[in-house]
C-alpha cells in the first residue's frame, strides 16, 4: 500500500540539514558593531562634545573629577548603558510573550503589561515619596513586577475566553488605557514637587539613570537572559503547539509559568527604571526573525537581546539629539518606528503565515 | 542518557475508563485492550469521543474513573519524559511553525532524547532523516513546513512521531483533509512502520473504506461508549456500520466499504439490462437524475447486483449457473413494457450474453423501446 510521494527518491545533496535559516554570524557581527559604534557616539555627543579618545581615557582611568569625566561617568554612560540593557530586556520579554501566546503580535506594551507595571510604580512612588525622600529601586522593581503580574493575569484570563488574537490585542490596549488613566489621575492629584519627575518617567525615559541603577537592572535582566537560555529547549518544542510539546515530554504547566514569570520580570524591571517603552518588545523580535529566517531559540534569544539593545540605544540617541537642546521621550521615538512595524505585521500576517 | 527508543512491546489497557471536560464525562466506561504490533482504528460519528479516548490514553486528559495502563504502569504515574519515550501523539492541528523546515518539525520528535539545550547529535539527525525517508518526505526536508501541501505536512508530522521511537503511537484523524493518494501514502508508511517495529498503533478515522483496509482491529465508538469491537471482518458489516453512523438501512455497502445514496423511488420509468459491473455508472447517473428504474435480469453473483439492490426501484434476479425460470423472464418482460424505455450495457453482437437476457434485449429492439445512452442523456 505504499505509493511514492514523489517521482524520484534520490535526495538532493544537503537536503537533510536544517540549513534553511541563514547563518547568524554576520547578523551578530553587524549588530554588535553598530551597537558599539552608537554607544560610543551617544556618549560623545550632546551639548558638550567629547572625542572618542577622551572617552576611552576617562573610562580607563575611572574618572578624574573633571567636568568631562563627570558628564561621561555620571550622566551619559549610565544612560547609554541602561538603554542597551533595558532595550535587550524588552525585546526578550516580548519574544517570550510571543512564544507564550503562540503569536508574533504580542508584547509587554501592546498587551497592557507595561502599563500595569507603570500604575503600580506610580502608586508606590506617590505613597512613599510623601514620607521618604528616595524610594529604593528594589521597591520600585517589586511594585512594577506586581503591577505587570496583575495585568498579565488579566490578559491570560481574557486569552482563555477569546481565541482571536485581534480581540486579545484590543483587550490589552484597553487595559493599558485604563492603567494609564489611573496613573494620570494619581499624578494630577499628587502635588509633591518630585511628582514632576513622575510624568517624565511615565512617558519612558533613560535620563537620570545612575550607575547603581544600571548595575541592579543589568543583574536582574542578566538573570532573565540566563533563565531564557535554559528554557530554549522547551521553547523550541512549544512553538509547535501545546499538545505536541506535551507529547514530547514538556511539563506544560511549569513551562508556561516559567515563561510568563521571566517575561514579566524583564518588562517589570525595565518599567521600574525607565518607564514603559513602547513597541521594542514586538517590533524587534519580529524583524530579527525575518532577517535571520529561523525559529531556533538558541539563536533568536541572543539575537533579539542584541538587536533590542541596538534599537533602544538608537532611539535614545535620536530622542536626545534630534531636537537638541529639546529632548523627546524615548516612548515617542520607539512608537514612531515601532507602531508602523506592527501595522505592517497585521497587514501582511496572512501571507506571512502561509 | 540512553539515546535509543524504548522498543519494549507495550499493551495499552483501558479498564472501565471515564473521562471528559468539566463535569460531564465525554467517554464512559471504556474497556479496551490494544495489542502491540496491531493497528487499532477507532471509527464512529463526529463528536462520538474518539479524540477523547486518544487524549486519555496519551495522558493529556486524566481519567475520572477507571485506569489507563501503558504496559503495567498507570499512564498518570509515568513521568513526562518517560511517557514521551513510550507514547507519541499526532493531532490534526497544523501549527504555525514560521521558519521551521520540514526537517526541524520532524526533529521535534527527538526532544525526549536530546540534552539540556536540545541540540541534535549526528545520530539524532540520522534518525530524523531515516524517518523522513520512511514517509518519503526526504526531498522536502529543507523546505519550510508552512509551504508544503497538507499531505506532505501530515507525512512530516508522522515522521516526527516515527523518530520519537515510541512503542505506542496515537494518531487523531491522520488522513482527514488529504487527497486519496496522500491518504494511501500516509497509511502505507504507517502500517509498514508498525509491522516492522511491532508498534501499538491507535488511530481515529472517518473513512470507513480505508479503515477496513488498514485496521487489524476496529473499535466502534458512539456517544462516548464502545458499541462493538473486533477484527474488520466482524465490524465492517451493514448491521454494525449503519446503526453506528445512524445511516438509513441499506445504504452502507460492505463490498466497497462506503455509502451509496438511495435510488429514486416510485414507478420505474426505465428498464436497465446490464451485467458485470458495467451497469453501475448508469445506475449512479439515474440516481443523480432522480429517475426510478428497474434492473434485470441479474444473476445473484453479478457485480451489478449489490448496486441495483440499493439504487433500483425494482430488481429481477435469478440463481446463477442455470436457466432463468420462465416466470421471472415473463415478469421482466412485462416490467420492461410498462417502463416503455429500455437501456442496456450489453452488446450481444460482440460479446456473449446469456440466452434469455439476449432475447429480452431483442424483444425491446422489436418493440422499438431500446434506447441508446446518447438518446437518454
Amino acid at each position: 500500500m505504499t505509493l511514492p510521494e514523489h517521482g524520484q527518491l534520490k535526495a538532493p545533496a544537503g537536503a537533510e540539514g536544517n540549513g534553511r535559516g541563514r547563518t547568524p554570524v554576520p547578523f551578530f557581527a553587524c549588530v554588535s558593531l553598530t551597537l558599539a559604534f552608537m554607544m560610543a557616539f551617544s556618549v560623545g555627543s550632546g551639548s558638550v562634545r567629547i572625542l572618542p579618545g577622551e572617552i576611552l581615557r576617562i573610562l580607563l582611568s575611572g574618572g578624574d573629577g573633571s567636568a568631562a569625566s563627570d558628564i561621561v561617568l555620571l550622566i551619559r554612560a549610565p544612560r547609554v548603558l541602561s538603554a542597551a540593557v533595558f532595550g535587550g530586556a524588552l525585546a526578550l520579554s516580548g519574544y517570550l510573550l510571543q512564544i507564550f501566546f503562540g503569536n508574533p503580535i504580542a508584547g509587554p506594551f501592546v498587551l497592557g503589561i507595561s502599563s500595569g507595571a507603570k500604575t503600580a510604580v506610580a502608586l508606590v512612588m506617590i505613597v512613599l515619596l510623601g514620607s521618604y525622600r528616595q524610594v529604593p529601586s528594589a521597591v520600585l522593581v517589586l511594585a512594577a513586577f506586581a503591577g505587570s503580574a496583575a495585568a498579565t493575569g488579566f490578559i491570560i484570563l481574557v486569552s482563555r475566553r477569546v481565541r482571536h488574537m485581534a480581540s486579545l490585542l484590543v483587550a490589552g490596549i484597553m487595559s493599558g488605557y485604563l492603567c494609564s488613566a489611573v496613573t494620570e489621575f494619581l499624578i494630577t492629584f499628587a502635588d509633591d514637587a518630585d511628582i514632576v519627575n513622575l510624568h517624565a518617567w511615565s512617558e519612558g525615559s533613560f535620563a537620570g539613570m545612575t550607575m547603581d541603577g544600571v548595575k541592579t537592572g543589568a543583574l536582574i535582566c542578566g538573570a532573565g537572559f540566563l533563565l531564557s537560555v535554559l528554557l530554549a529547549k522547551p521553547i523550541g518544542a512549544y512553538q509547535m503547539g501545546e499538545r505536541y510539546a506535551r507529547s514530547v515530554g514538556v511539563n506544560i504547566r511549569f513551562f508556561r509559568a516559567a515563561l510568563i514569570l521571566v517575561s514579566g520580570m524583564l518588562s517589570a524591571c525595565v518599567t521600574a527604571f525607565a518607564g514603559p517603552v513602547s513597541f521594542i518588545g514586538i517590533a524587534v523580535p519580529f524583524l530579527t526573525r525575518r532577517i535571520l529566517k529561523t525559529q531556533e531559540p538558541l539563536v533568536l534569544i541572543p539575537a533579539v537581546v542584541l538587536a533590542g539593545a541596538a534599537a533602544c540605544v538608537a532611539c535614545d540617541l535620536i530622542a536626545r539629539t534630534a531636537f537638541a537642546p529639546l529632548e523627546l521621550y524615548i516612548g515617542t521615538v520607539t512608537s514612531l518606528f515601532g507602531a508602523p512595524v506592527v501595522i505592517f505585521m497585521l497587514v501582511t500576517r496572512r501571507r506571512e503565515a502561509g | 542518557m540512553s539515546k535509543a527508543g524504548d522498543r519494549t512491546a507495550y499493551t495499552v489497557t483501558l479498564s472501565d475508563v471515564s473521562a471528559g471536560y468539566g463535569g460531564e464525562p465525554k467517554i464512559r466506561r471504556i474497556t479496551l485492550t490494544l495489542q502491540p504490533g496491531r493497528i487499532t482504528v477507532l471509527i464512529g460519528p463526529n463528536g462520538a469521543g474518539k479524540s477523547t479516548i486518544l487524549r486519555t490514553i496519551a495522558g493529556e486528559l486524566p481519567a475520572s474513573a477507571g485506569a489507563v495502563l501503558i504496559g503495567s504502569a498507570p499512564v498518570a504515574s509515568i513521568p513526562g519524559r518517560e511517557l514521551a519515550r513510550r507514547v507519541s501523539v499526532t493531532t490534526t492541528e497544523r501549527p504555525d511553525t514560521g521558519y521551521m523546515t520540514c526537517f526541524d518539525v520532524a526533529a521535534a520528535g527527538r526532544y525526549p532524547y536530546t540534552g539540556a539545550f536540545g541540540r541534535l547529535s549526528a545520530e539524532d539527525r540520522e534518525k530524523v532523516a531515516e524517518a523522513l525517508r520512511t514517509v518519503r518526505a526526504e526531498e522536502i526536508s529543507g523546505r519550510l513546513f508552512m509551504e508544503v501541501s497538507d499531505g506532505q505536512k501530515q507525512n512530516v508530522l508522522l515522521a516526527r512521531a516515527i523518530c520519537q521511537e515510541t512503542p505506542v503511537m496515537l494518531l487523531d484523524e491522520p488522513a482527514s483533509y488529504l487527497d486519496i493518494r496522500s491518504k494511501l501514502s500516509l497509511l502505507g508508511a504507517l502500517s509498514a512502520h508498525a509491522r516492522r517495529y511491532g508498534t501499538c498503533v491507535v488511530l481515529s478515522m472517518h473513512e470507513t473504506d480505508l479503515a477496513e483496509r488498514i485496521a487489524d482491529f476496529a473499535v466502534c465508538v458512539k456517544d462516548g461508549e464502545i458499541l462493538s469491537s473486533g477484527v474488520p471482518a466482524e465490524i465492517f458489516r451493514q448491521e454494525i456500520i449503519e446503526p453506528l453512523y445512524g445511516l438509513p438501512e441499506g445504504s452502507y455497502d460492505p463490498l466497497s466499504g462506503t455509502c451509496e445514496f438511495r435510488g429514486a423511488e416510485g414507478k420505474p420509468e426505465l428498464f436497465l439490462i446490464s451485467s458485470g459491473g458495467r451497469g453501475v455508472p448508469v445506475m449512479r447517473e439515474l440516481q443523480r437524475r432522480g429517475i426510478p428504474f428497474a434492473a434485470g435480469i441479474l444473476f445473484e453473483n453479478d457485480a451489478d447486483l449489490p448496486y441495483a439492490k440499493r439504487l433500483a426501484a425494482k430488481v429481477f434476479t435469478a440463481a446463477p449457473f442455470r436457466d432463468i425460470p420462465e416466470e421471472t423472464a415473463a415478469a421482466a418482460l412485462d416490467a420492461m413494457e410498462a417502463c416503455g424505455r429500455v437501456i442496456t450495457t450489453e452488446d450481444p453482437e460482440n460479446a456473449p450474453v446469456q440466452a434469455q437476457v439476449a432475447s429480452l434485449i431483442r424483444a425491446a429492439e422489436d418493440r422499438g423501446i431500446l434506447k441508446s445512452m446518447e438518446e437518454l442523456w
